[in-house]
């Protein structure tokens, strides 16, 4: 639990962080809030010979509401997102999620962007970028990018991430009027990472019929039932028109959740637990989520 | 009246400054819930924790790790570690293996034990992942883990050997040369085989008692000085006393020229019972370099080494009558060792031998366990030590007793626990249980249960084939607590008596000291005893201070574990101010100018019986401290000791029911409902004593939810850090409703029983079995702990759970 030794650099501006970065190569990391990698490196799972702390980076950090998205700097802690009225008003999946992440002493400290770079697939906000296709905003020495969520995470705890690149900002769409969300976290404890999770947004149709509402759209990310986050594109459809009220449409729809994934064994569940977890929670979630529209 | 003592300058000094205390005859401590004294100091930290010492030249040790489960060291080479920034020293299991000795094992079960040599760095051989192999010496803490990167060993991998049933076959892999059988412990009382004979009900069972891994506040630590000719040790210890009189055997330094000190220690819960390589190691480096060395545990090298608790297979079958009486029971154990026998491993599931019957009457019983030896941290104490164990199969199989006789699981104990009035009861086991009302404890649980609308709501639960059951749980617990009558522990093989020690000062100003020979981490000792000592003497409770934990102060003592403190403890600190209390008498006897036949204590003063004139105990103890003016003969000093040593064990009880929802779609549990009514006799403070009954429901729970130490196929431990070894916090556990009765025990004056283990002892089958209650409609009859939601969701499913 004692890391090996490391250089620590504080650079004052993104473009200083970038060039740091660029000249350190392999060895450097970039530092956040510190509560993904201060671990890794305390187990002696990484050794990173430099680390480039961003964490104060006054241009990182903040939330912008700009017109068709809601933009949140990469070092904005989850505390912080998950008291935004922004974000509350604009986006609030992002909040639900991120309000599930660990303890307020994990989230004062911990930030999105660390979050999202980090692309641990039993995190609960990759699931989230992806269920809302969020941007990823990248700087490096040679000027921004945007990547979209779906091009974004590669595998496990890989992005599209290079060399050199920080993560400076991440926008999160809005889906405008009519949605209602929810994320559904299943957990042994409350500290615990999620078994699995899933992250639901849900429009309706806008008149009850004598079935009730209807589901007009859906959009649903999963937590921890692959390498990447997983959005399950099968219920979406699957989901399309599906009445709320009487019959089993909603519930027929969710057991395609596990299609196309790949859930990981580990102590505290088995892949077919997985599956059946992701059908079940994926059902909770679209009720919940058309009870909040 | 201080006036008319004759006091010489320093005694009349003291009384007219005002520094001498009034007595506080007018208030009851004993009973009230006074706020720890001692917690404004450890919870703002401004007290010493041993990571805190630090000391002139002081050189901090990190250990190398054995890697493997079980392999031979083939060669070693520490030199390259020299080479690295300030590294002082290296050294392996052969650098001190003419010196380092073998850590000891206190409890020799049987003549025959198996009780392999232990060294604290292994020599020729590794038998568990974790054990030390070599160590570091540096200027810091850093470097010192850095260096150990650097030190060659190659091993030649040897079989590990993890599961105990296969570990007893012929032809197994050994741990050990001389075999995987450490010992086999067998008790019998009655006609066993007459009590299965035509039973017409037997229940069998196979209940896991998986391996826990006890998660102190307070990482263990460890720091040795000497001066060349003495040696101190401070370490994060629950036994000073006997680390100290251990040390001194293993290690050759002289009882009288080691001193051990136990800080401030947060917590132990049975793992800082234990005479720890490397407090060995770290006394040895101190000899051989001659400077202060420091070593604190990490989290992960805690998980690793701390002793482990539980572990064990119980095959246990109970006979009874048709109407649910029962008629006998047979358990047969299977005990993990682990690798070595560490101070009182064997005798952790020996102590569980006595309350396999709990509460019950029955004609015969039988117990055998066989301690088995594997490749994995030796177990030892925990929270409950052997208790838990018991408790929780009896308390299971009257659970599934119950179901299999389709009666209600509080009626099927009524019929079978023993009555309020035959007590005292000597049981199956051979105890004799002092006191106790089982009947006052369970309805009063039932009452704030609301027992019979959560069962009219299961009714209906499953009636309506809600995926939400309900389950409700019982537990009718009793233990054994406050070790121990010395007598007995000699009958059972126990290396040393189960007195305590107390001394009680007077100090010139009327304050008292007390020295204590527990050894608290956590309790609470310095209010209890405090408030002991104010009743006693009828002296303020702030005029009380309690000091303990250092072998220099408190040369005498037993320490603390097993819920021995007050119960043994407590009562010599009782019976240490009876006896400053009669040397008094004499004292104010002479003030008085009267005989001390006459003199009674009451209301704060020593009076002539009849007569309002006396004197303070404060005024006797600046005259004894004058001594100007003394009775012929008598010694100026009101201080005194005594040692108590209890003629029985303690037996607290109590009822605990608990309601769980399962979620039937996913396996996940919700403890709705959590009601402890507790037995402990006499309370001395209610809120310390709530705090222990919360803690170890936390501790009991958690058995059943969340915890297990969990290895993997050749022998790694998994759950090394606390996202894989799960601890639930206040958000996974409900409300506790908590309530008393009080049947004061009669075995020790103060009434009292012990507490540190009972909420442990009682809630872990409370859960299992409501979660078992709630899924009998889907043909499920057990579920293996930690009932995780992905075994629970299994056992719904019809596989194995
Ligand atoms: C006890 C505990 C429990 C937790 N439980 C949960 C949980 O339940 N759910 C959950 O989702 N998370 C959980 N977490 C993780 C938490 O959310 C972390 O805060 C988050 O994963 C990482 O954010 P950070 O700012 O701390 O990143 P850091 O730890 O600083 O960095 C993480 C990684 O991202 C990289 N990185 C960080 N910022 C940038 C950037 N701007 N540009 C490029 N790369 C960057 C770093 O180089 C590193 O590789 C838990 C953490 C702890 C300690």
């Amino acid at each position: 639990m004692i890391p090996a030794s490391f250089d620590y650099v504080r650079p004052a501006s993104l473009g200083e962080a970038v060039q740091v970065l660029t000249d350190a190569g392999e060895d450097a990391k970039v530092l956040s809030g510190g509560q993904s990698l201060l671990p890794l490196l305390r187990l002696r799972l990484a050794y990173p010979s430099v680390l480039v702390d961003v964490g104060r980076l006054e241009e990182l950090r903040g939330i912008r509401d700009e017109d068709h998205h809601v933009y949140i700097g990469a070092t904005t802690t989850h505390d912080e997102v998950v008291r935004s009225p922004v974000v509350n008003a604009e986006c609030p999946l992002v909040a639900l999620a991120t309000a599930t992440v660990a303890d307020p002493a994990v989230r004062h400290r911990g930030t999105l962007g660390g979050s999202l770079a980090h692309a641990d697939p039993a995190g609960d906000l990759p699931a989230v970028a992806v269920a809302l296709d969020m941007e990823f905003v990248i700087h490096s020495t040679s000027g921004e990018r945007v990547v979209a969520a779906r091009d974004f995470f590669l595998d496990y705890l890989e992005t599209a991430l290079e060399l050199g690149d920080v993560l400076a900002g991440i926008r999160v769409p809005k889906l405008g009027e009519g949605w209602g969300f929810h994320y559904e976290k299943f957990h042994r404890t409350a500290q615990a990472w999620a078994i699995v999770g899933v992250a639901a947004a849900v429009r309706l149709s806008g008149q009850a019929s004598g079935e009730g509402r209807r589901i007009e759209e859906a959009r649903i990310g999963l937590t921890n039932m692959g390498p990447t986050p997983v959005r399950a594109t099968q219920v979406e459809s699957a989901v399309r028109g599906a009445g709320l009220n009487g019959g089993d449409a909603v519930r027929e729809a969710a057991q395609n959740a596990a299609e196309d994934t790949s859930p990981p064994t580990d102590l505290h569940a088995a892949p077919d637990y997985r599956r059946h977890l992701a059908r079940v929670l994926t059902h909770r979630a679209l009720l919940s989520a058309a009870a909040a529209v | 009246m201080t006036e008319e003592i004759d006091a010489g300058f320093v005694a009349r000094q003291i009384a007219e400054s005002d520094m001498l205390s009034e007595p506080a005859p007018d208030r009851h401590e004993v009973g009230a819930a006074r706020r720890r004294k001692e917690d404004a100091r450890l919870i703002t930290g401004r007290t010493q924790w041993t990571d805190n010492i630090q000391l002139p030249g002081m050189l901090y040790v990190a250990f190398l790790r054995s890697p493997m489960a079980h392999a031979r060291i083939t060669r070693v080479d520490t030199s390259a570690a020299l080479h690295h920034p300030g590294i002082v020293a290296a050294f392996s299991g052969r650098d001190f293996a003419g010196e380092q000795g073998s850590l000891p094992c206190v409890w020799p079960v049987t003549e025959d034990i198996v009780m392999p040599d232990h060294p604290p760095m292994a020599v020729d051989e590794v038998r568990y992942v974790g054990e030390a192999v070599a160590c570091v010496i540096a200027t810091d803490r850093y470097k010192a883990s850095d260096a150990l990167e650097a030190i060659e060993i190659d091993y030649e991998p040897l079989p590990a050997v993890l599961d105990m049933t296969e570990a007893l076959k012929e032809g197994s892999p050994k741990v050990h040369e001389a075999g995987n059988r450490s010992f086999v412990w067998k008790f019998a009382q009655g006609d066993i085989d007459a009590a299965f004979r035509d039973a017409p009900v037997v229940v069998e069972r196979t209940f896991v008692q998986q391996r826990l891994i006890p998660t102190a506040m307070e990482p263990r630590a460890v720091v040795a000085q000497t001066d060349g000719d003495s040696f101190t040790l401070h370490s994060s210890t629950q036994v000073p006393h006997i680390l100290r009189i251990m040390l001194a055997q293993v290690t050759g330094i002289p009882e009288h020229k080691l001193r051990v000190v136990a800080p401030d220690v947060g917590g132990g819960f049975g793992s800082k019972l234990q005479v720890t390589a490397e407090e060995v190691l770290l006394l040895l480096l101190a000899r051989r370099l001659g400077k202060p060395v420091k070593w604190t545990e990490s989290r992960s090298e805690g998980n690793l080494t701390v002793h482990h608790g539980r572990d064990q297979l119980q095959r246990i079958s109970l006979a009874a009558d048709a109407e649910g009486h029962i008629r006998g029971l047979r358990v047969d154990l299977l005990a993990d060792m682990g690798a070595y026998l560490m101070l009182v491993t064997p005798g952790i599931p020996i102590l569980g031998a006595f309350m396999y019957n709990g509460i019950y009457k029955m004609d015969a019983y039988d117990f055998t366990c066989t301690g088995v030896f594997t490749t994995k941290m030796p177990t030892d104490a925990y929270r409950g030590a052997g208790r838990p164990e018991a408790t929780f199969a009896i308390e299971r199989l009257m659970d599934e007793l119950a179901a299999e006789l389709s009666l209600d699981p509080i009626e099927v104990r009524r019929r079978n626990w023993i009555a309020h009035e035959e007590f005292p009861y000597t049981t199956i086991a051979g105890m004799t249980y002092d006191s106790g009302n089982y009947e006052a404890a369970t309805d009063k649980a039932l009452a704030l249960f609301g027992y019979d609308k959560l069962r009219a709501e299961q009714a209906d639960r499953r009636d309506r084939g809600d995926p939400v059951q309900l389950g409700i749980g019982v537990s009718t617990f009793t233990e054994m607590c406050g070790l121990a009558p010395s007598r007995v522990l000699g009958s059972l093989s126990y290396g040393a008596g189960g007195w305590e020690h107390a001394s009680v000062r007077m100090l010139p100003t009327g304050k008292v000291e007390v020295i204590t020979g527990t050894s608290p981490h956590g309790q609470g000792h310095e209010t209890a005893w405090s408030q002991i000592v104010a009743d006693a003497l009828s002296v303020p409770f702030d005029d009380v201070s309690v000091l303990h934990g250092d072998t220099a102060i408190s040369h005498k003592g037993m320490d603390t574990y097993g819920s021995r403190s007050l119960v043994v403890g407590g009562v010599a600190v009782l019976q240490a101010c009876d006896k400053v209390k009669e040397k008094a008498r004499h004292i104010a006897a002479h003030m008085l100018e009267a005989s001390a036949d006459d003199i009674e204590f009451a209301g704060g003063s020593f009076k002539v019986r009849g007569t309002e004139s006396g004197r303070t105990i404060q005024e006797v103890a600046l005259a004894a401290f004058a001594a100007h003016d003394l009775p012929q003969g008598v010694e100026p000093s009101l201080d005194s000791d005594a040692t108590f040593d209890p003629d029985n064990f303690s037996f607290p009880h109590g009822t605990h029911l608990c309601a769980v929802e399962v979620d039937t779609e996913t396996g996940g549990t919700k403890i709705r409902l959590y009601v402890a009514v507790d037995d402990v006799g006499k309370v001395v403070n209610p809120m310390i004593v709530e705090g222990q009954v919360h803690g170890g429901l936390a501790q009991g729970i958690a058995q059943a939810l969340f915890e297990e130490a969990v290895y993997d196929a050749e022998g790694n431990l998994l759950t090394t850090t606390m996202a894989d070894y799960l601890l639930p916090s206040a958000s996974d556990l409900p409300d506790f409703v908590t309530d008393r009765t009080e049947t004061p025990a009669t075995s020790n004056p103060l009434g009292v029983k012990g507490v540190g283990e009972a909420g442990t002892i009682a809630s872990t089958p409370a859960v299992v079995n409501a979660i078992v209650d709630a899924l009998r409609p889907y043909g499920v009859n057990d579920v293996t702990m930690p009932c995780s939601p992905e075994r629970v969701w299994r056992a719904v499913q019809g596989g194995t759970s």
